[in-house]
């Protein structure tokens, strides 16, 4: 759907580069950066984490941080107006008027103090004269275009009684309240979960069609930019490396990088697999984890929410199970009740043929051998302060293993995650987010557990890194024969690994079943939901096809 | 809502019984509490006659149990040096103190916010580091250091204001005001520093979060942005500032007081010290907390106005 | 005691649904001390100016000084010279050994108290943040206790229980202990939450080894900066009782003695009061200035902002 009726690009950027501040490992944040977008025309800027694309968005705002960051060569015309050259005031004039921008973190992004009204109206205050009852009349129009319930009644509500979803919306009628002529997207949709992301992105198709407006759209995902771009942009290290009409990138990326970031988002297709027979390893029975509930005196109560109800799980040696939901699934409270990380409300957790649901500290030693855990977070899941072989060796010297016959475990394991021995005697922040992630899996071999569970870990992580990662823990599951109990949002990811796959929404396990089972015949009308809303659907397939 | 006050108001009845038993305890832990209040030169057949008196050969805790019946009542007990009850004292003395409580409050929070915005909004530069210099001045020199050398400068020196003492408000509000320019300037310092030094701190971290990039974006003035959305956002942290400071401006109060001679209730502890009037002492400490818990459950009551999140 | 206001009053914002803040990890293992001093000028020359205190302390019957409470009914109320640097007070006595001498009380006061109050402080504070039924009962003591204004606590502690330096310390390390407890707790707590305390858990990292190696390297930096200000802080609450007459016994050539009895004086000697004075003002500057950079150089959460403008 390439649009560009003979009226010129609305937002041109030529030859842009931005200065990085004296110190930094490279010169320009961005350098050589030339593209258009026309009206009613959706840019893709794709790349992964520091390839400059958000640089690029927030040069064309002026809102670079001060002092850090500055355009040193170039000019970014918009309408033909270089904003490079503009003065302060006239940049004012410009924001929220020809050009607007929406964030990735909607919950804050808006100023938790000021109804949602009040916010949509300070671009009006600012830029109109209009009178109040003008004004408001205006601010509910946008709400109303914005597909925003009730918006009378919203007008007087705070950021924080909003979900996510509304919040972007909410962003997004305060962007296009004054109609600007493009509106610069910086991954508006990375922190929402997949059923929102979907709504949000047809609003945002939705507002460019009605209201030909510009889009300039930054992502890292291709699932997205596969969904919703007219055109693609390719950045690496502060440069573009290829663009074109969105097809043509599609069908043929020109770039070894281009191809290897397409062929990094996994297939929503899953590949067939032979059923586990191996023995159970971990088995759960109406496993419940309620929150609340107690009164102010301490007296005990019905717990006030639910995070997990009447989840029963089995997972076989040698088998991956998937947990796949949205935020506020309960999907990690199952994982952390089986680690015990929090004690279940009620239900039972067998492990080795022990109910350890309700085992006292002591009486669980010997079972936390067993089930050992991967973390989201790889920048928080080391302790920064001891070096990487104390933490790697912290597990098994605890259950009394000596010094050295841990190191030595610890050093083979470093092998096998793909890192090397001389690892062990550095720190953490001296490592990459994915080489993180692997030392944490070698912690968690090093207890020699029956049961690994990864909880969202690859979701920290770029796609390429991702890629990898996900290898890594289907080659340790095959080698250790491993009970892999694999948490994500991202059905892509659990397409990929996963032998079975539980669905849980609002606590409760809708749909369970073997993934490919799942994904061709989705017996739950939530599976089908979130299957429709997977960015990108057919992406796996024209790649796989190839 | 009505519920919710009244279950933090009983929240905060375990706070003033920690602070009634400290209080009880205190004559008691430090050996006889008869021998203390009877004074060193006491003889055995005095001390006895204090033991009597005041109830200290019966159990410790029907000894409390009695106390802490009569402070419910209202009956903070009697000075031993004059026999007036000591709320009575109270009443005769609380004018001075608060009314320098209050000049010193209003002016501070006048001074320290706007300061501390601005070194928020300029951090970095010269005046960024001016008031935090200030800052730290103002929580490094002694308040009588302070007093006295305002004293010294203006009123012995330049001979500007009067030296010491206090006129009424109600008698003479000219006397009243030239009095209390150099208490307020005095016990202001440390409080000016401590709201300028938060204010700014949390004006700094509201600066950098996305909302105040998204009024930018929207093409909001600097001036707006910084009292419209950052000061605002700022405000919590600003407010429980001021409402735990009040227990370093009543440690103020009893220095300043002391220093320009002034009969507050600050001089009525110092008196109590010298003559070692126990009920005093007690008393005002109990007083104090009082005042202090009550201010702080105000101002956290106060916080669903300046934070819709925030909900009891 | 100024600096755990502020702290509190950072946690404040965190009120509503946002989760505590968490220390974020150092950005480097720390650099030498040395470097530390080369990014902070001014810490340096605060640095300096405690050492020349704390020296002049030590060896004060070395530095120019006779014995500061040997009366000279005589020689009152001199001025400057070369026999008595800074003249003699009412008394007779020279204020400059006086002063000197009155350095010892204040440092021995405000090292004690650090220590004492950061020690036991920590103590209670790692507990409570880690035994959950003992957590409201000792939060409430220590509501309890921080709502009793500092300075009157200590005075009423002293007045019975006799005034010598040690119920001074004590009395002073009380009102201190509370706002060492809440900052310990709160790291505790926040720590706590860290997916790499929970993956020690989950490895089977018995409590103590946890917080040993997981928790406390967390408490140190903050204790570190927290132990300045208390100093700064008790320093500042003896001269005051001394000066309201609740302090060391007069005999003690200290520092808020001095000050006590310069009042009498005052529009006669003012500088008999406001020598001591600035001396006092000086150190705690001096103390609060080396806090401040040690804050920004060990406080991950504050060094980020600095980093940022």
């Amino acid at each position: 759907m390439t649009t560009s009726e003979g009226n010129g690009p609305v937002l041109s950027i030529r030859d842009l580069a931005v200065a990085l501040p004296a110190g930094a490992d490279r010169r320009y944040a961005v350098e050589g950066v030339s593209f258009d977008v026309g009206p009613g025309e959706i840019v893709c800027v794709v790349g992964e984490s520091g390839s400059g694309k958000s640089v690029t968005a927030f040069s064309v705002m002026g809102l670079l941080a001060k002092g850090e960051l500055a355009a040193e060569r170039g000019e970014i015309l918009l309408e033909g107006e270089d904003v490079l050259k503009a003065s302060p005031e006239r940049l004012r004039d410009l924001r929220g008027t020809r050009m607007a921008m929406i964030f990735q973190e909607p919950a804050t992004a808006l100023n938790p103090v000021m109804t949602i009204g009040d916010q949509i109206d300070e671009v009006l205050q600012i830029h109109t004269t209009l009178s109040p009852a003008e004004r408001r009349e205006k601010v509910i129009a946008i709400m109303e275009a914005m597909h925003l319930p009730d918006p009378q009644a919203l007008y007087d509500r705070y950021p924080h009684q909003l979900s996510g979803g509304q919040r972007q919306r909410v962003m997004i009628a305060a962007a296009m309240v004054l109609d600007p002529v493009i509106l610069i997207a910086d991954e508006p949709t990375t922190a929402l979960d997949v059923t929102t992301q979907a709504q949000i992105l047809q609003l945002i198709k939705e507002m460019q069609e009605r209201r030909r407006t510009g889009v300039l759209f930054i992502t890292h995902d291709f699932g997205v930019v596969a969904e919703i771009a007219d055109k693609v942009v390719v950045m690496r290290h502060g440069a573009i490396v290829e663009q074109g009409p969105a097809a043509e990138i599609f069908a043929n990326p020109k770039v070894d990088y281009t191809r290897m970031l397409i062929a990094s988002v996994p297939s929503l297709e899953p590949p067939s697999r032979e059923p586990a027979m191996g023995p159970v390893a971990v088995e759960t029975h109406d496993l419940v984890k309620g929150y609340g509930g107690k009164s102010w005196l301490g007296r005990a109560t019905q717990p006030a929410f639910l995070a997990a109800k009447d989840v029963n799980l089995v997972v076989r040696r040698g088998e991956t199970l998937g947990i796949v939901g949205e935020s506020g699934s309960g999907k990690s409270t199952v994982a952390r009740c089986i680690v015990r990380l929090v004690d279940p409300t009620s239900g039972a957790i067998e492990i080795a043929g022990t109910d350890i649901a309700g085992l006292s500290t002591r009486a669980l030693r010997p079972y936390r051998r067993r089930v050992q855990m991967v973390f989201q977070d790889p920048y928080r899941s080391l302790n920064p302060r001891r070096t990487v072989g104390a933490s790697v060796m912290e597990g098994a010297m605890n259950f009394g293993l000596s010094h050295e016959d841990a190191l030595a475990r610890a050093q083979r394991l470093m092998g096998l995650v793909g890192l090397s021995p001389d690892a062990l005697d550095r720190y953490p922040h001296q490592f990459s987010g994915g080489q993180r992630q692997r030392i944490a899996i070698a912690r968690a071999l090093a207890m020699e557990p029956d049961v690994l569970i990864a909880d969202e870990a690859v979701s920290a992580l770029d796609v390429s890194v991702q890629k990898q990662v996900l290898e890594l823990l289907d080659q340790v599951k095959r080698e250790f024969d491993l009970a892999l109990l694999f948490i994500t949002h991202d059905l892509r990811v659990a397409a990929q690994i996963c032998d079975r796959i539980a669905v849980m929404r609002r606590g409760e396990v809708v749909e369970e079943g073997p993934t490919r089972e799942l994904f061709l015949n989705p017996r739950h009308e939530y599976t089908r939901t979130l299957l429709a809303a997977a960015p990108g659907r057919h992406l796996g397939h024209a790649v796989a096809a190839e | 809502m009505p519920l919710l006050v009244l279950q933090r108001l009983v929240s905060t009845i375990p706070v003033l019984l920690v602070v009634a038993v400290v209080v009880f305890l205190m004559l008691r832990v430090s050996g006889d509490p008869a021998a203390i209040i009877a004074g060193d030169t006491a003889t055995s057949a005095q001390i006895e006659a204090v033991r009597q008196a005041f109830g200290f050969d019966r159990p410790i805790w029907e000894q409390f149990l009695a106390w802490i019946g009569q402070v419910l009542q209202g009956d903070l007990g009697e000075s031993l040096f004059t026999g007036l009850p000591v709320t009575t004292l109270i009443a005769q003395r609380i004018e001075p103190t608060l009314m320098l409580a209050l000049t010193t409050i209003v002016f501070s929070v006048l001074v320290a916010v706007p300061l501390g915005v601005l070194a928020a909004w300029r951090s970095g530069t010269w005046i960024d580091r001016a008031v935090m210099v200030f800052a730290v001045l103002g929580f490094s020199v002694p308040v009588f250091v302070l007093g006295y050398g305002f004293m010294y400068v203006f009123s012995i020196e330049l001979r500007l204001l009067p030296v010491q003492g206090y006129t009424s408000p109600f008698e003479d509000f000219g006397a009243f005001a030239q009095g209390i320019i150099l208490p307020t300037l005095t016990l202001s310092c440390i409080y000016v520093a401590l709201i300028a030094r938060i204010t700014r701190a949390s004006v700094l971290e509201t600066l950098n979060e996305d909302y105040i990039r998204t009024a930018r974006a929207k093409g909001q003035v600097e001036r707006t942005v910084l009292f419209r959305h950052a000061l605002r956002n700022a405000a919590v942290p600003i407010v429980t500032v001021i409402g735990l400071g009040v227990a370093l401006l009543i440690g103020g109060v009893v220095v300043t007081e002391s220093v320009f001679n002034i009969p507050g209730l600050g001089r009525l502890v110092v008196d109590a010290i010298t003559r070692r009037d126990y009920p005093i002492i007690q008393g005002l400490i109990l007083f104090f907390a009082l005042i202090y818990v009550v201010l702080n459950l105000m101002i956290d009551l106060a916080y669903t106005m300046l934070d819709p999140r925030i909900r009891y | 005691m100024t600096a755990i206001v502020e702290k509190r009053a950072e946690t404040a914002v965190a009120r509503g649904d946002a989760p505590e803040p968490a220390p974020a990890a150092p950005a480097a293992p720390p650099a030498g001390f040395a470097g530390t001093l080369k990014r902070y000028p001014l810490a340096a020359i605060a640095a300096l100016v405690l050492a020349i205190i704390g020296l002049s302390a030590i060896f004060a019957p070395l530095v120019g000084t006779t014995d500061p409470t040997a009366l000279n009914p005589a020689a009152r109320l001199q001025g400057a010279s070369a026999a008595h640097w800074l003249g003699t007070d009412h008394l007779g006595r020279d204020v400059w050994s006086r002063l000197v001498y009155g350095a010892r009380v204040s440092v021995v006061v405000g090292l004690a108290v650090a220590a004492l109050a950061v020690v036991v402080g920590l103590v209670i504070g790692l507990f409570t943040g880690f035994i959950r039924w003992l957590d409201p009962i000792v939060m409430r003591v220590m509501d309890g206790l921080m709502a009793i204004p500092g300075i009157l606590l200590a005075i009423a502690l002293v007045s019975v229980s006799g005034a010598s330096l040690v119920t001074v310390i004590a009395a002073i390390v009380v009102p201190e202990v509370p706002r060492v407890v809440r900052l310990v707790r709160s790291v505790v707590l926040s720590v706590r939450e860290e997916p790499y305390v929970e993956a020690a858990v989950s490895v089977g990292t018995p409590l103590p080894k946890l917080l040993w190696r997981h928790v406390l390297p967390n408490c140190v930096p903050p204790l570190i900066v927290q132990a300045t200000y208390v100093a700064a802080s008790a320093m500042l609450t003896e001269a005051i009782l001394s000066f309201l007459g609740a302090g060391t016994p007069p005999i003690v050539p200290s520092w808020g003695n001095m000050v006590a009895e310069g009042r009498l004086l005052f529009q006669i000697a003012p500088m008999n009061l406001l020598y001591p004075g600035i001396a006092l003002a000086i150190t705690i500057l001096a103390v609060n200035i080396l806090g401040d950079a040690l804050r920004d150089r060990l406080d991950p959460k504050l060094a980020k902002r600095v980093g940022q403008r």
